[in-house]
Parts: C-alpha cells; sequence; structure tokens
C-alpha cells in the first residue's frame, strides 16, 4: 500500500488537467467541475488514510523511500524522483488531504457565482498536488519543486481576482518575498551537497552526525540559510509581510495555503532537517527567539486590525511563531503537532470568517450597497443571524486561546514547557517562554474581540441588509462543523501524561526525531512544574478571553464609514508599526531609484544600448567606410591591385 | 625544340597583353589584350607539353573553350554598357565605386 503514494500526488495533479481544460474549454460546466474538483481530494485522502494505516500496522525500521524514475543522473549526482513516506510525512500527508478535502468541499458552495470556478478549481488541485510533492519529496530538489510550486500556486490565487489592480500587487508581493527566502533555501541545499555529498534526507539524517561537529560555522550557516527559507515561507519576521496582503484572495484560498498547510512548510522543513539544527544549537535559538517575537509582534498588531481576515492573518503568523518556538526548542513533535491543530482550528476560523464574509457581501449585494463586508465595524451581532457560524468559530476560538479541553490548549501548552524545560540549559528561552505567555494572553484578547464584535452587541449592518443576512447552505457549514469536530479533539492525537494520555503523535514521530534527540535532548518538566505551568497557561487564556469580550463590548463600536481615525499606539497598531512603510522606504525605494537611474538610465542605455549596441554597429560601419576607399569603381585599379596581388602570390609559391 | 624562342614569345605576348590591360581604356581593346594574355599562355603549354608530355595540350582546350565561354559573356556585357552609356570607355563607367 506504500508504495501507491505517488496516486496522493498523481490524483490532484489528474484533478488540475481536467479542471483546467475545462476551464479553457467548458467554463460553465460547474458541476463536473465540482466533482472532480473534489473528487479527487477526497480520493487522495482516502490513499493517505491507507498509506497511514499501512504504516501503523507494520512500522517500518527506515523509512520507506518510493522511487518513481531516475531524475537527474549527473556525474556523481545520482537523483531519483522519490518520495519518502515515514511518520512525518504521513502526519502531513493526513493533514492536507484531510484539511483540503474540507476547504475543497467549502469552496463549491463560497465559489458558486464566480465565473472563474473551473479556473479556481484547477489552481486549487494544482496547489495539493504542490503541497504533497513539498512533504513527500525524499530530497531537497524533490521538495524544493513543490516548494516552488506552492509559491506559484499561492500567486495565482492571491491574484485569483486579478482585474483589480489590489489583488495582482498583493500576489506579485507574495512572490516577489518568497524569492528571498528560496535564495536561502537554494545556498543550504548547496552547501549540504557540497558537505555531505547527497542531498537525500536519509543519507543527510546518516552522515551529518559524522560530518559535521556540533556547532561548527558550516552547519550553523546550512540552517540558518534553511531557517531564511522558512521566514519567507512561513511568514516569519522579518518577511511576514506579504501574509497580510495574500488575504487579496479568496477566502478558502486563505484557510488552506495561508493558514492550514503551505505556510507550515517552514515548519516541516525545521523539522524534517531536525538533525541539522540539533547539530547547530546557535541556529535552534535563532528559530526559536524568531518564533517567539513573531510570535508576540504579530499578536499586538492583530489588536487592533478591523478587517476580520486581516486579524487572522497576523493571528496565523503569530501562532506560527509559535510553531518555530516549538522546533526551535528540539521539541519537535509538539511544533508538528502544533501545526496540526492549528490547522484544523485556524482553517474553521477562516471558513467562518468566510461564512460570515459570503453573507455580508450577499446582503450588500442584494441591497446594492458598497459598505466594506470584510470590516468588523460593519458587523455586530450577527449571532442572531448566523447562529450556526457563531457557535463553530467559539469552539475554534476556545482552541486557540488554549482553553481545555480544546485541541489547541494541549499542542500551546506543549510548545511552551517545553520552551520552559529547555530554560534550565539556555537561560534566554526562558524569555522567549515569557513571550510565548504574553503572546498567548494577546492571542485570547483579540480572538475575543473578534468575535464580540462580530458577532455580539449591536448589528450594524444597516437596516434593509439585515434580512438578507443567514447561515450559509450544508454544503460550506458541512466542512465547518466537520473542522469544529477536530478543533474539539484534535488534542487526542498527543494527549500528554497528565491527563492519562500517551503522547501518541510525540511516540509516532521518534524514529524521524530520534537523530536529534541524541545531540539536543529535552527533559520536559513534571510533577509541580508542569501542573504550574498548566495552570499558568489555562488562566492566562481565559483572563484573555474574557478581558477581550468586556473591553470590546463595553466600548460602542461606531460602523466602519463613521468610526474616527485611531489615534496614539492604537494607530501604530493598526497601521502594522508602519513595517510596509518602513520597508518601502528602506529597501523598495532605492531599489527602484538605483534601477531607474543606474541601471536603466547608465548601464541599459548607456553601456548596453550605447557602448554595445550601437557600438558595434558604428565601428563596423566606420571600418566599413574604410574599405570602401579602395572601391573606386575603376577597372583599372581593380586590375592593378589584382596584378599586384597575382605576382605576390606567385612570388610566395615560388620562393 | 624551339623551347627557349616559344617561352620568350609566350613571355613577350603575355607582357603586352598586361600592359595593354593597364593602359588602354576602350573597353573593347582591353579585352582583345585578355585574349592576348590567355594565348600567351597557351603557347606556354603548348611549349611545355613537349617535355611533359599531352596533359599541356589538353589544357589548352580547356583555355580555348574557357576563352570562348568568356568571350561571349564579356562581349554581352560590353555592349550591355554600350546600350546603357553610349560609350566603352572604362574611364566613364565607375558605378560601383564605394
Amino acid at each position: 500500500m506504500t508504495s501507491l503514494v505517488w496516486l496522493t500526488v498523481a490524483l490532484p495533479l489528474a484533478g488540475f488537467l481536467v479542471n483546467g481544460a475545462l476551464a479553457l474549454r467548458r467554463p460553465g460546466a460547474k458541476n463536473l467541475v465540482s466533482y472532480v474538483g473534489v473528487g479527487v481530494l477526497v480520493a487522495a485522502f482516502i490513499v493517505a488514510l491507507a498509506v497511514f494505516i499501512d504504516l501503523w500496522r507494520n512500522p517500518p525500521h527506515a523509512p520507506v523511500v518510493v522511487s518513481l524514475w531516475r531524475w537527474l543522473p549527473v556525474g556523481p549526482l545520482q537523483l531519483d524522483l522519490a518520495f519518502q513516506v515515514d511518520q512525518l510525512s504521513v502526519v502531513m500527508l493526513l493533514v492536507i488531504t484531510g484539511v483540503g478535502s474540507l476547504i475543497h468541499l467549502f469552496s463549491v458552495g463560497y465559489m458558486k457565482a464566480d465565473p472563474g470556478y473551473a479556473r479556481y478549481f484547477a489552481y486549487l488541485n494544482l496547489f495539493v498536488m504542490f503541497m504533497l510533492v513539498l512533504v513527500l519529496g525524499s530530497s531537497f530538489p524533490v521538495m524544493f519543486i513543490g516548494w516552488e510550486g506552492v509559491g506559484l500556486c499561492s500567486y495565482l490565487l492571491i491574484g485569483f481576482w486579478f482585474s483589480d489592480k489590489v489583488n495582482a500587487d498583493a500576489g506579485k508581493k507574495a512572490f516577489i518575498v518568497n524569492r528571498i527566502g528560496d535564495f536561502g533555501f537554494m545556498v543550504a541545499m548547496f552547501l549540504i551537497w557540497h558537505h555531505l555529498d547527497t542531498v537525500t534526507f536519509t543519507g543527510m539524517v546518516e552522515r551529518a552526525p559524522a560530518v559535521f561537529a556540533s556547532g561548527s560555522a558550516t552547519v550553523t550557516a546550512i540552517t540558518l540559510f534553511l531557517f531564511l527559507g522558512c521566514t519567507g515561507k512561513s511568514a516569519q519576521i522579518p518577511l511576514y509581510t506579504w501574509l497580510p496582503d495574500a488575504m487579496a484572495g479568496p477566502t478558502p484560498v486563505s484557510a488552506l495555503i495561508h493558514a492550514a498547510t503551505m505556510v507550515t512548510a517552514g515548519v516541516y522543513l525545521v523539522a524534517r532537517t531536525n538533525v541539522l539544527f540539533a547539530l547547530a544549537p546557535l541556529s535552534s535559538t535563532v528559530v526559536a527567539g524568531i518564533g517567539a517575537l513573531t510570535a508576540l509582534f504579530a499578536a499586538t498588531i492583530a489588536l487592533r486590525q478591523y478587517d476580520i481576515k486581516k486579524v487572522l492573518a497576523y493571528s496565523t503568523i503569530s501562532q506560527l511563531g509559535y510553531m518555530f518556538v516549538g522546533v526551535g526548542t528540539g521539541a519537535y513533535a509538539a511544533g508538528v503537532f502544533h501545526l496540526a491543530t492549528h490547522a484544523f482550528f485556524k482553517a474553521l476560523l477562516f471558513l467562518g470568517a468566510g461564512s460570515v464574509i459570503h453573507a455580508m457581501h450577499h446582503a450588500y449585494h442584494a441591497t446594492h450597497s458598497h459598505a466594506d463586508a470584510q470590516d468588523m465595524r460593519n458587523m455586530g451581532g450577527l449571532k442572531q443571524y448566523m447562529p450556526a457560524t457563531f457557535w463553530l468559530m467559539l469552539i475554534a476560538t476556545l482552541a486557540i486561546s488554549g482553553v481545555p479541553p480544546f485541541s489547541g490548549f494541549f499542542s500551546k501548552d506543549e510548545i511552551l514547557a517545553a520552551a520552559f524545560a529547555r530554560g534550565g540549559d539556555h537561560p534566554i528561552y526562558y524569555l522567549f517562554y515569557a513571550m510565548g505567555v504574553l503572546a498567548a494572553l494577546l492571542t485570547a484578547f483579540y480572538m475575543a474581540r473578534l468575535l464580540t464584535m462580530t458577532f455580539l452587541g449591536d448589528n450594524r449592518t444597516g437596516e434593509p441588509e439585515r434580512h438578507h443576512l443567514h447561515d450559509a447552505p450544508m454544503v460550506m457549514t458541512g466542512p465547518l462543523i466537520a473542522l469544529g469536530v477536530l478543533s474539539v479533539i484534535g488534542g487526542l492525537i498527543n494527549l500528554p501524561p497528565f491527563v492519562g494520555g500517551g503522547a501518541a503523535l510525540e511516540h509516532w514521530l521518534e524514529p524521524v526525531t530520534a537523530p536529534a534527540h541524541q545531540f539536543f535532548g529535552l527533559e520536559m518538566p513534571h510533577g509541580r512544574t508542569e501542573f504550574f505551568l498548566v495552570g499558568g497557561a489555562v488562566l492566562v487564556g481565559v483572563l484573555g478571553l474574557f478581558a477581550g469580550y468586556r473591553a470590546t463590548l463595553r466600548r460602542q463600536t461606531p460602523s466602519a464609514a463613521e468610526a474616527p481615525d485611531d489615534t496614539g499606539l492604537a494607530r501604530v497598531l493598526n497601521r502594522k508599526y508602519y513595517v510596509d512603510e518602513i520597508y518601502d522606504a528602506v529597501v523598495v525605494r532605492p531599489l527602484v531609484w538605483f534601477s531607474r537611474t543606474v541601471l536603466w538610465r547608465v548601464v541599459d542605455q548607456g553601456a548596453v544600448d550605447g557602448a554595445a549596441v550601437n557600438g558595434t554597429a558604428k565601428l563596423s560601419r566606420g571600418l566599413g567606410w574604410l574599405g570602401s576607399r579602395l572601391q573606386t569603381g575603376q577597372v583599372g585599379v581593380y586590375v592593378v591591385l589584382f596584378l599586384v596581388g597575382a605576382l605576390w602570390i606567385l612570388h610566395a609559391m615560388v620562393r | 625544340m624551339l623551347l627557349g624562342p616559344s617561352l620568350a614569345l609566350s613571355a613577350l605576348l603575355f607582357s603586352l597583353g598586361v600592359a595593354g590591360v593597364l593602359l588602354r581604356r576602350n573597353a573593347i581593346v582591353l579585352f582583345m589584350c585578355i585574349e592576348l594574355m590567355l594565348n600567351a599562355v597557351n603557347l606556354t603549354f603548348v611549349a611545355l607539353a613537349q617535355l611533359h608530355g599531352a596533359s599541356g595540350y589538353v589544357m589548352v582546350f580547356f583555355v580555348m573553350t574557357v576563352a570562348a565561354a568568356e568571350a561571349a559573356v564579356g562581349l554581352a556585357i560590353i555592349i550591355g554598357i554600350f546600350r546603357h552609356k553610349q560609350s566603352v570607355d572604362l574611364g566613364n563607367i565607375n558605378l560601383l565605386r564605394g
């Protein structure tokens, strides 16, 4: 069964080809598109499930590498296009195809009226295919195909409504910012090849401990370059700016690509190359530090956003920061655990927000209003009109805030506990722990604010619109319910021992993380310390929720059109610390200026056009003019020249 | 058998031809000078064929054939030039000046 893992990649690819052909030939065949688009994903999920069961029943001693064909036979580099099935990739496989299926199903309802329906599903299928190549790839180059492919699909889907320049620009921004990260990935890949003579993951695990001394400069450089790739793909400081703009795409895309799957690729990469990071404690500290900083930084921005999707975008960045704290601490299983639970509850939050936007959009459409359907200041009191959506989003909010027994509680708690435990060796991890706790408080606060502003209090949509607000149809609510169930029980996959669980995911991932634990072992807290940590985390979450609820409800929220501009700190937060403006002034503008004045005017127009192209033409014209002086047109002159030449040749031959 | 005088005559004829080509400006005369050079070479071939076998004679026939073809084409060109310019003075014909 494991050898059939290529089917999980081939099925979405087939879906892309069929839907792509339909998009070009029969864009109206929406039923067929829906069946193909969703069907391939469900089929892929079933295959993934079968692969998982197979792996579970017969745990292999080494990762199973399914080789499809010889891809790059170049000298000493003999690389197969191969998929690696092991405990880690199968977890990702299940998350991607499982959550992906639900989001595809949701899209059937969400995108129903869109003229680009077939194109949308073609892109979405293509994305899933590349994402699976990313997680299944058995070597860095194969992974890189997926890494670049998901970037492409992200670009295509952010700019899905490309007739609006803002959306097209957001797509370009995502693509260009990710390029910076990809540069890091490639440099790391070249360095690994240079030093280890292998680019496969199995080879890396085998040779890295022998070749690299712990903490050596080489392995530190490799891991830092890898992490640069992660900051791009997973939206960490300093390359996170593309993700909030990426919300320009359709909401299910935000749920699938920019919350549940693609942005977690960086976390997956660190977990996959854990042996390298374990050999480079400095890099691990950087990973955890950047993660903690991002978690806190993004959470503060989320406090003062009004666009419902922007709040969730910054929340995603913040939660990704948590995952990096986990993998940077050496708690790889905890990072992957949070990755999985986050996929559940964040997908639920995004799809719930999608349902709200869908309802708001229809209401405004029916009354021909041009108000912003995503601005929370225009919502309020929606619980009355969309009860199912409210209850489901409440579950997700409790999960992300870390309230037991919801899934997010277990995963977030584990990461914080790990950071605390590492603090025993390196005190700086205590700081990361504190930042994480503070970020958890802010997370609970802004999520309560989001929920309160959207669903509670007075309705601010306007009188005529109110009658058009209602819960989404079953095809959209169904996936929400499924995700709601997963958000509640997701913690079961890795129940910690203190509630009687067996830390199943941690044991499951042990074969993958074992090499790293040799160098970077972690003693998790027990007994009273553990209870103190858990109690603190829960307290912080509940406190944040309560404070967010009270603070938002107490204040009268004016609708977006009437709202005064924020002032002071709130303004700074609302404008996202002006980071985009700073990047614009420091990076973009100088680059544009340099390109325009130096590269264009001097290099292109002066050197290339002037000297190289026109210069060559002038030179040959000048030489031609000189030569043409010989052409007098007088036969006599030609004869003399001919004669002189003939005599000269004769002379040369006779001599 | 008269090799020396034959070669001397041929050299004389050839030099006359060259001088004519260099000095005269009438296209017809020029043409005749070229024929003179060709035939001077023919004379050399015939003379040397006595020493080196029949290939020299064969060569003469080639030269005569080529000369005939050249005469046909060359005279046609000169007639064309005359029709165009009403003159065969090469000093007036310098269309190819660069």
